[in-house]
Formats: C-alpha cells, sequence, structure tokens
C-alpha cells in the first residue's frame, strides 16, 4: 500500500489541465500510463527515475473508479480528494443540480464515517 | 528598529473574490455583508499605514509536497508569482505579483534561526490562496512588499499549538529588533472549524459552531492559556478534519502577544465561520 503514492497521483493530475482532461475522460487508460510513465519521475527532476512506489490493485481500481469514497477510506488526503474529483465533477453537477449538489452528494457518501475517527491521511 | 503596527488574523475564504464580484442577481443572499465586514477589516490595517507585510500562511500542496515538505518555510525572494492554475480553476482567483523585501526576509530568516526555529527557505516561492486571500481582502492594491511565512497546517505530523504559538512570539522578536525605520504589519489566515472532503463538509454551518464561538471568544480575550489547555491535535480533528488551520490563529496571537483583540468581526456563512481579528500593540492603539 502506498498512501504517498496515490497523493502523488492525485497531486500531479490536479495540478496539470491536460492529464485532468484524459483523467477525466478516459481513466482507465490514463491511470496505466500514468503508472508507466508519470509516477515514477521524481518530483522536480523529471530526468530522474523513482522506482520504489507501485500502486496496490485496491488502489489502482479506486483510481480507475473515481471512487473517493474508497480513496478516503485508504487515507488519501482529504484536500486532494476533494479538490480533483471537484476538478472533474463540479460543472457537470452545478449545471445538472445547482452550485455545490457535488460537494454535498460527496459527502452524502461518506456519512457512515460522521462520529467515527477517519482514517489517518499520515503518510 | 521596525515598527510592528497592526496584528490580522482572520480566515481565508477563497470563493470571497468571486461570490461578491459576480452579477448582483447571482450572488449569494449574504454576498453584500460579506463585503461590507471585509471593507471594514480592510480599513483596520489602512489606518495604520503599513511599509511592509510579514504574511502567515500554508501552502494548500500547490508547490509543497509529500516528497520534501517543511514543518515551517520563508520566502527570500525579490517578487513572487502567485497563484497556480487548480486555484484560478477552482475558485476563480487571478495571478498576482508581489514584491518581496529581501533584507527583512534575511533578517528574518537569521532571527529565527537564532530563535531555535530552523525554517527551510525559499528563493522562488509561488504564493497560494492562503496568503493571496488576505491580500485581495485587506490589501487589494498590492502596492506592499511582502516576507511570506508557510506553515505545515496539512501533512502529519504537525508541531504543537504551544509551538506555534511561540513561533508566533520570535517572530514578533524578529520584527521588533529588524533595524529600520519600517512600519510592519503582521497579517495570517488560517480558519476556524473546517471540514474537506469529508462527511461533514459544506453544511449550512461549519462542521462544529460550538467550537467555532468558543474560538472566537478566546481570540478576542488573548486567552493563550485558555487554548493551549483546550485544543490539541486530537479535539481540532474532531471539530472537523481540516481544522488544523487554527494553528496559524496561535500563531498570530503570538505574534500580538496573548492580549485582548482590538477589533473582532464574524460572519456565518455556508459551511464555514469567518472570523476577522486586529491587534494594535497597545503602546500605539490608534
Amino acid at each position: 500500500m502506498s498512501k504517498y503514492y496515490v497523493n502523488k497521483f492525485l497531486f500531479t493530475v490536479d495540478r496539470d489541465p491536460d492529464y485532468l482532461k484524459r483523467y477525466t475522460e478516459d481513466p482507465r487508460s490514463f491511470v496505466v500510463t500514468w503508472e508507466q510513465s508519470i509516477g515514477p519521475k521524481l518530483i522536480g527532476n523529471e530526468g530522474e527515475a523513482s522506482t520504489v512506489h507501485g500502486f496496490t490493485t485496491a488502489e489502482r481500481d479506486a483510481l480507475i473508479n473515481h471512487d473517493y469514497v474508497a480513496l478516503f477510506e485508504m487515507g488519501a488526503h482529504f484536500f486532494l480528494n476533494l479538490t480533483l474529483f471537484i476538478g472533474i465533477y463540479d460543472e457537470p453537477y452545478l449545471t445538472k443540480s445547482g452550485p455545490l449538489s457535488f460537494q454535498r452528494e460527496f459527502a452524502a457518501k461518506l456519512q457512515h464515517w460522521r462520529d467515527k475517527e477517519y482514517p489517518s491521511v499520515e503518510t | 528598529m521596525a515598527q510592528l503596527v497592526a496584528t490580522l488574523a482572520s480566515t481565508h475564504h477563497p470563493f470571497y473574490l468571486k461570490a461578491t464580484t459576480m452579477p448582483p442577481e447571482q450572488q449569494m443572499p449574504q454576498a453584500p455583508e460579506w463585503k461590507r465586514k471585509v471593507e471594514a477589516y480592510r480599513e483596520t490595517l489602512s489606518r495604520t499605514k503599513p511599509d511592509i507585510l510579514v504574511m502567515i500562511g500554508s501552502d494548500h500542496f500547490h508547490q509543497i509536497f509529500l516528497d520534501n515538505c517543511p514543518q515551517f518555510l520563508i520566502g527570500k525572494a525579490e517578487r513572487y508569482d502567485a497563484t497556480f492554475y487548480n486555484e484560478e480553476r477552482e475558485f476563480g482567483i487571478p495571478k498576482y505579483v508581489l514584491e518581496g523585501d529581501e533584507d527583512m526576509s534575511r533578517f528574518m530568516h537569521q532571527s529565527l534561526m537564532n530563535q531555535n526555529f530552523d525554517l527551510a527557505f525559499s528563493n522562488e516561492l509561488k504564493i497560494d490562496h492562503s496568503i493571496i486571500c488576505p491580500i485581495i481582502t485587506v490589501r487589494p492594491e498590492n502596492d506592499l512588499p511582502v516576507v511570506p511565512i508557510y506553515t505545515n497546517i496539512f501533512a502529519p505530523p504537525l508541531h504543537t499549538p504551544r509551538r506555534f504559538y511561540d513561533l508566533g512570539r520570535a517572530i514578533r522578536k524578529a520584527i521588533d529588533d529588524f533595524p529600520s525605520d519600517k512600519r510592519v504589519a503582521a497579517i495570517g489566515t488560517g480558519h476556524l472549524s473546517l471540514e474537506l472532503g469529508g462527511p461533514r463538509q459544506f453544511m449550512e454551518t461549519g462542521p462544529d459552531p460550538v467550537f467555532d464561538r468558543q474560538a472566537i471568544e478566546w481570540l478576542k480575550a488573548g486567552d493563550i492559556d485558555a487554548i493551549l489547555e483546550n485544543v490539541t491535535h486530537e479535539t481540532m480533528a474532531r471539530n472537523g478534519n481540516a481544522t488544523h488551520g487554527f494553528l496559524n490563529f496561535i500563531l498570530m496571537l503570538g505574534v500580538a502577544g496573548a492580549e485582548g483583540a482590538d477589533y473582532v468581526d464574524n460572519l456565518d456563512l455556508f459551511h464555514t465561520m469567518e472570523a476577522y481579528f486586529t491587534w494594535y500593540p497597545k503602546e500605539q492603539t490608534a
């Protein structure tokens, strides 16, 4: 399990309009591409490879499925997990159901955590 | 020596600009009141006629990430770009360029090191909304040089509330010792109770209105003892998963020096309590 690598995925995609578009439109192929050629780059020195992290099957599936509930439960960082999926879903939800409708659905799907201690985001 | 003329601590709501500049018929009902409160708060800074702004905020994984994550960091540069692509996308915040003050950054860094705070530093720091939001609210002219300081309120393990307060005290000493005739204001932003990416996000109020009221009372009274007795990482997590931004309020109380605030205001908005505090050094209260 690599919470760090899941966060690295969310971080690198959220900050790049091209990656965000590809992850929105075809998450399955984008996650494969990310694992092959984006994730292994050392941040801040893209010529250097970083070989020490990889996803578990559950992490890969959660990312492919845009499954922010599973990501929350794995301890992905709450800010990255929210911001990236707002980037993908806020506009379509806004058009269909009004302001903050995606954010409220996100919260509704996590209600079973409401009075519990949340999974730690410490990496 | 430089003179501290005001200490400001407030929440930073990234949607303020968008909420108050969209066409009036599309604005939320509280927008006019929000704008009035922010403009009144702005006056608490402008009346002190500052020359330099020491600004305390926290990067939200924009430049800083988990591959290399400092607890505290100071910017030391001639200028700072501001606002990242994903902040423009999500919040509609425009790009800015802020002037720096390298002399004061250098002095501040050395002084904090001498006081046992091992700050990381950056000569190429791009500022995010934790520092641009207060520029928008209290100094929209963006006409003053800044000394930016970042704290980690985001990626555990975090420093203790006591350490944040003590860092505020050390920043105050550095300002007081800075060999200059400049008038300095310290401005920091954070949060009261806040939930992001969890089950209590975007409710009608913040996740813990009881904490919010209590926190305002503590800050209003400058009651650092009550804060340090009652606020821990565990209590903040129960108040809301992003409540650790309150640590920056504790830091600012350290800059001001555990005194009652001279200006206090707040506004209950959807999903958050906005709060605005200003302290004037007692010998110079205007």
